[in-house]
């Protein structure tokens, strides 16, 4: 048993590769518990910045500066009664929200986190990530129906439609990146081997080719926010229209599973497109900040963070008013902080450094596109329907489909200059 | 690295596929068949990766599960479920459907018991790494074997489908 566990150590491959039974429950398990305290994380996030994009100071009560927030709500989540309609249809209304989790954290399997650090790497990953992603429009569509009620029904059609619509668009701007890999040896569709891929030929691309590449990802990114129901295409959920959309009769902990499947949707999408066009794990400017001497620079900076967000507790902490009643978040607060400097000690050891610096550059391109989807919900108003479905045909569409041809063109273009030269 | 494909997770996905497929054809509300459908396809992706054909079971779920079922459900889900529970759900024909069935089995058992002399003895083993690199060469490479023309061709039968629903659809305005 324990020669088996240690055998692993010495891999350098996926414990899906490796075969591995006992570290693929171990990455299981840490996957999905990262992911879960990144959705609540993103649920603080997304209250403070809005609220401070509008002026506002957000939630303050619960924890210093809101940060136990979160904790207090998914208590009342849990607490709160869980009721299910009369005239629903009791085994579809259970279903659904299950439906909808599993699919959003089923795409976690294939992420690449780093090199060893995916759970498995898959012949088909991206397939397999567009295809398990694109059923959880079957969890929606189920809520919206058992619900036996107006408001989730039409919610549900909305969402049916928008995501079936912007599906295809989304696919085509992943056939171009994936055409891109098969400029190095042979194409691939495996997650791992894109990032691979972009290493080889020392370009993310997104700078591919250069005006095609960006015009992938923006066709992907617009894409990917309709794809999960979120402003300004959050037409399923339109409050004014719709009360809550489709899960407008899901209350308590069922409801709370919508969320956390609406969240963990959005990051798995977002880690495509960091895959796919950012350079997953790679670390920013290979090309122009390159050689081992800034390999071991840009290897601190997971370390740094943490060492800056310590040092930013400890500022607040001082700066907290001395009340009495304050005492005990600013003994929180510190506590963190100190906290946060040791993890960032740690981070800074080289043994360690070399293992988590793919982890870091990876989470840190992805949060960047989490706080993409914050600003765009303060920033735009929602779509009317018919715009949605304008967009989404008449415009992205279009857009994809010149983007895969401009790329195979692009691709070939030694082989077809040959022949138009001959 | 030990195989997957081992006659328990054969008859655990063939079990649940068969029972799906039966739920689906006896339910009375379509709604309710459309989702033992849409599990009798993901079983049979789970049947395609056992073969070691990957790519297969991707485009199964992305087309089948993810695609066509949604717009089934989603024309569905405004069908009038009140009067299908009067209706009808068994025909009459049962002596044409005996008919149907035995032939079907008398050529199912001839292929097991003939087959043996006709048919390979085993499956070419392909590997599971390089199937969907495979499928692209067998599609495209001019050398080892060149039928995206086929491929099109099928793709024309779909297509048709199309318009004859749009011509369908035109015909009540």
């Amino acid at each position: 048993m324990i020669p088996y566990i240690l055998q692993y150590l010495h891999s350098d491959v996926t414990p899906g590769e490796a075969g591995n039974v006992f570290w693929m429950v171990v990455y299981v398990l840490l996957t999905f518990a990262g992911v879960s305290i990144g959705v609540i994380f993103m649920n603080w996030f997304e209250r403070k910045v809005m609220a401070h994009m509008q002026v506002r100071l957000g939630p303050m009560r619960v924890g210093p500066h809101g940060l136990l927030q979160p904790i207090a709500d998914a208590l009342k989540l849990i607490i709160k009664e869980d009721l299910t309609p009369a005239s629903a249809d009791k085994l579809v209304f259970w279903f659904a929200p299950v439906c909808v989790v599993m699919t959003a954290f089923c795409t976690f399997i294939v992420v690449p986190f780093g090199r060893t650090h995916a759970i498995t790497d898959m012949n088909i990953g991206v397939v397999f990530m567009v295809g398990v992603s694109s059923l959880g429009v079957l969890g929606v569509i189920m809520a919206g129906w058992a619900s036996n009620s107006q408001y989730p029904l039409l919610g549900s059609l909305r969402s049916g439609a928008q995501m079936v619509s912007y599906e295809i668009a989304m696919c085509m701007a992943v056939v171009s990146a994936v055409m891109m890999t098969s400029m190095s040896g042979e194409g691939t569709l495996s997650m791992i081997r894109i990032v691979e891929a972009q290493l080889h030929q020392h370009v993310w691309y997104a700078f591919e080719f250069f005006p095609v590449g960006l015009t992938a990802l923006g066709v992907f990114s617009i894409a990917m926010i309709a794809e999960t129901n979120r402003a300004p295409f959050d037409l399923p959920e339109a409050e004014s229209e719709l009360v809550a959309g489709f899960h407008t009769e899901y209350s308590g902990f069922r409801w709370s599973l919508f969320f956390l499947a609406e969240y963990a949707g959005m990051m798995a999408v977002s880690a495509v497109a960091v895959t796919l066009w950012l350079g997953g794990w790679l670390r920013p400017f290979p090309n122009w900040l390159g050689g081992a001497r800034w390999d071991t620079v840009f290897s601190l900076a997971p370390g740094l963070t943490f060492l800056l967000l310590a040092a930013l507790c400890v500022i607040y902490t001082v700066r907290m008013a001395a009340l009495r009643v304050m005492r005990a978040n600013a003994i929180g607060l510190a506590a963190f902080g100190a906290v946060l400097g040791l993890v960032g000690l740690v981070c800074l050891l080289p043994a360690v450094r070399v293992r988590v610096q793919d982890i870091y550059w990876f989470v840190v391109k992805v949060g960047f596109f989490m706080y993409l989807y914050v600003w765009y919900r303060s920033t735009f108003p929602r779509y009317r329907f018919d715009q949605l479905m304008k967009v989404g045909w008449k415009v992205l569409l279009p857009i994809s489909i010149a983007v895969v041809v401009l790329t195979a063109l692009v691709g070939v273009r030694d082989e077809l200059f040959a022949m138009v030269w001959r | 690295m030990t195989p997957v494909a081992t006659p328990f997770f054969f008859y655990l996905i063939s079990g649940i596929a068969i029972v799906s497929a039966l739920v689906m054809i006896t339910k009375v509300n379509p709604v309710h068949s459309a989702l033992a459908l849409i599990v009798t396809l993901l079983a049979s992706a789970g049947l395609y990766l056992m073969l070691y054909a990957p790519f297969m079971a991707g485009v199964q779920i992305v087309l089948y599960a993810g695609g066509i079922l949604v717009m089934f459900l989603f024309v569905m889900m405004l069908v009038n479920i009140e009067h299908l529970y009067v209706e009808k759900k068994w025909n009459r024909q049962s002596l044409l459907a005996l008919l149907g069935a035995l032939s079907l089995s008398g050529l199912v058992i001839t292929a097991l018991v003939r087959g043996a002399h006709t048919l390979p003895q085993h499956t070419i083993a392909l590997e599971e790494s390089t199937n969907t690199q495979g499928i692209g060469r067998l599609l495209y490479s001019a050398t080892e074997g060149y039928y995206v023309f086929a491929f099109e061709v099928a793709s024309v039968l779909l297509l048709v489908a199309v318009v004859g629903a749009v011509v369908m659809a035109k015909r009540r305005v």
